[in-house]
């Protein structure tokens, strides 16, 4: 597709956000570039909800009644979806989480402590989010594993060549597929071939992939994926799980009580089966339903579009802040487009990246300012915060125009 | 925040005042604010009568923390160790001007926090020493 059609058809897009519609308090159109950090819904997404507790509300797999059969219905029905839109063999594969961090301590609690110890490690990279180191270096002291590090240069590309040394002894990679603070696309396929060559059993923070790009679980040969829903156009309060069947039927069960069981006496119990044995107590039915929409959507837009369309505005974004370059503008991360993801991290002159965002608020551009929870990244790189702009399906070259704008604003402010 | 930015927040956050370091202070403390990265250390000298004799700032941050820092050092000098302690946050407000958002109020505030911790701390070791020598 031509860009100025696939930017008209993301302007026409935009419109089924409502939230995009509103002006600021200061009356400014808002250009909304803070997908990464959470994404907008679409009406479709809204009303999905609105619909469950005006028309299908009850408690789920338990109820007779046909009002209990109907929700029942509906949250497995979104389960299914999720299933397919990651290309699960089954959706018994797909576990109900509350959020991307919530399924990766999943993992963590239940595999972790089943299959590490002394002399085993746990294989992750530079550039993850706390989300999914944290849970790691947890994991690390209670079983005595040795926690490593896959390396990124300057430019927050993944050095591999020393990954065979990394891997050996290793029993889990963990890392994102994309850079939440950079925006660097991870050699997925292969790490994950190098990992299974190893032995290792491979878990990927699909935070900032899986609403961005088509993803074939199968195809990729991951053993866990985990993922936000509010990420993906989806509300908050729900994630998901992927995990292949033989794993997740091995692994303990995590939070315990009801619906996860099968038969309780007072002295033992037998645990559910696959997925509800993951999934303790009243679910979020509402938004796992609203989720099943996000879904919908998001297959209706497809998401070879969204890939190409993201790939074009960033294009379009790079080129509009290089051209800032001579008044102190600073890109970080992948140099190559094809390393890169919808994200883009920057600095501008001496303006520390909060007060960068503040200006940037009054013009009505969103943008996150900060660590973005990746402390350990921004200390290797020397870079006190910065400034993040991200783009999804209802970003426009009008949006980026307008954080260039606002960029214009700050120079003069502070007098660059 | 249109207006924040005046020339006098550039000022300081360009040619921030008694920015630097003390030899062996007598009190010192450093905080940051983990929303965003901004670190402040305020270390502080006493003269005979116990007032404030020397302060310096360290630090980086943003233009409203380090302004914000630099212009409450410049008040500091002749202040008792309780008189710090009771520093009110409108001393900042009135020196910042008017204008901060809710989200920054923090980034405002960090200075004068680790200049009440600083005053504290010291306060707490000395009660801390005539504890431990009377008993």
């Amino acid at each position: 597709m031509l860009a100025a059609e696939r930017d008209l058809r993301a302007a026409r897009i935009a419109r089924d956000f409502p939230l995009l519609a509103q002006p600021t308090s200061r009356g400014k159109r808002l250009a909304y570039l803070d997908s990464a950090a959470s994404s907008q819904k679409p009406q479709a997404v809204i009303d999905a909800l609105v619909h469950y507790y005006t028309h299908d509300n009850a408690n789920i797999h338990r109820g007779v009644y046909e009002l209990a059969e109907r929700a029942t219905e509906a949250f497995e029905q979104a389960r299914v979806k999720v299933a397919r839109f990651v290309n699960a063999a089954e959706p018994a594969e797909i576990v109900w989480t509350r959020n991307t961090t919530e399924s990766i301590n999943l993992v963590s609690f239940t595999w972790g402590l089943q299959n590490l110890g002394p002399g085993d490690a746990i294989l992750t990279s530079q550039l993850e989010h706390h989300s999914n180191l944290v849970p790691w270096q947890l994991l690390a002291a209670k079983t005595g594993a040795e926690l490593r590090f896959i390396e990124v240069d300057a430019h927050g590309v993944h050095r591999l060549d020393d990954l065979d040394a990394k891997l050996r002894g290793t029993k889990l990679v963990a890392f994102s597929h994309v850079s939440n603070a950079l925006g660097t696309i991870a050699p997925l396929e292969t790490i994950v071939a190098r990992a299974h060559a190893a032995g290792a059993v491979v878990l990927v923070d699909g935070a900032q992939s899986v609403p961005h790009f088509p993803l074939d679980v199968q195809a990729l040969d991951v053993d866990f994926l985990a993922a936000s829903g509010h990420k993906m156009c989806g509300p908050t309060g729900i994630g998901f799980l992927y995990g292949k069947r033989a794993l997740l039927e091995a692994m303990p069960p995590f939070l315990t009580g009801g619906d996860m069981i099968r038969k309780v006496a007072y002295h033992d119990t037998t645990f559910n089966e696959l997925p509800w044995k993951f999934e303790a107590g009243t679910s979020n039915i509402a938004d796992a339903v609203a989720l099943g929409a996000a879904v919908d959507y998001l297959e209706s837009v497809g998401m070879d579009w969204i890939r190409e369309h993201e790939r074009g505005l960033t294009a379009y974004a790079l080129e509009a802040l290089r051209a800032l370059a001579p008044r102190g503008l600073s890109i970080y991360g992948p140099e190559q487009l094809a390393d890169r993801s919808a994200v883009i991290s920057f600095n501008l002159g001496d303006i520390h990246a909060h007060d960068l965002a503040s200006i940037l608020d009054t013009e009505g551009v969103c943008v996150r300012a900060g660590h973005h929870c990746t402390m350990p990244l921004m200390e290797k790189m020397g870079w006190p915060a910065t400034a993040r702009a991200s783009f999804y399906l209802y970003n426009t070259e009008q949006d980026v125009d307008q954080l260039v704008a606002a960029l214009h604003k700050a120079l003069e402010i502070f007098k660059l | 925040m249109d207006d924040f930015y005046k020339e006098y927040i550039l000022d300081h956050y360009r040619n921030p005042r008694n920015f630097g370091r003390l030899d062996a202070p007598d009190a010192a403390a450093e905080d940051l604010n983990p929303l965003c990265g901004d670190k402040i250390c305020f270390e502080l000298k006493l003269d005979g009568d116990d007032r404030v004799a020397e302060v310096r700032f360290s630090g980086k941050g943003c233009a409203i923390s380090q302004a914000s820092a630099s212009m409450l050092s410049e008040t500091l000098h002749g202040e008792t160790l309780e008189d710090l302690a009771r520093i009110p946050e409108e001393r900042v407000l009135e020196n910042v001007g008017i204008g901060i958002s809710p989200a920054r109020m923090k980034c405002a505030m960090l200075g004068l926090k680790v200049v009440k911790n600083a005053a504290l701390r010291l306060l707490s070791d000395r009660a801390e020493a005539a504890g431990n020598q009377s008993t």
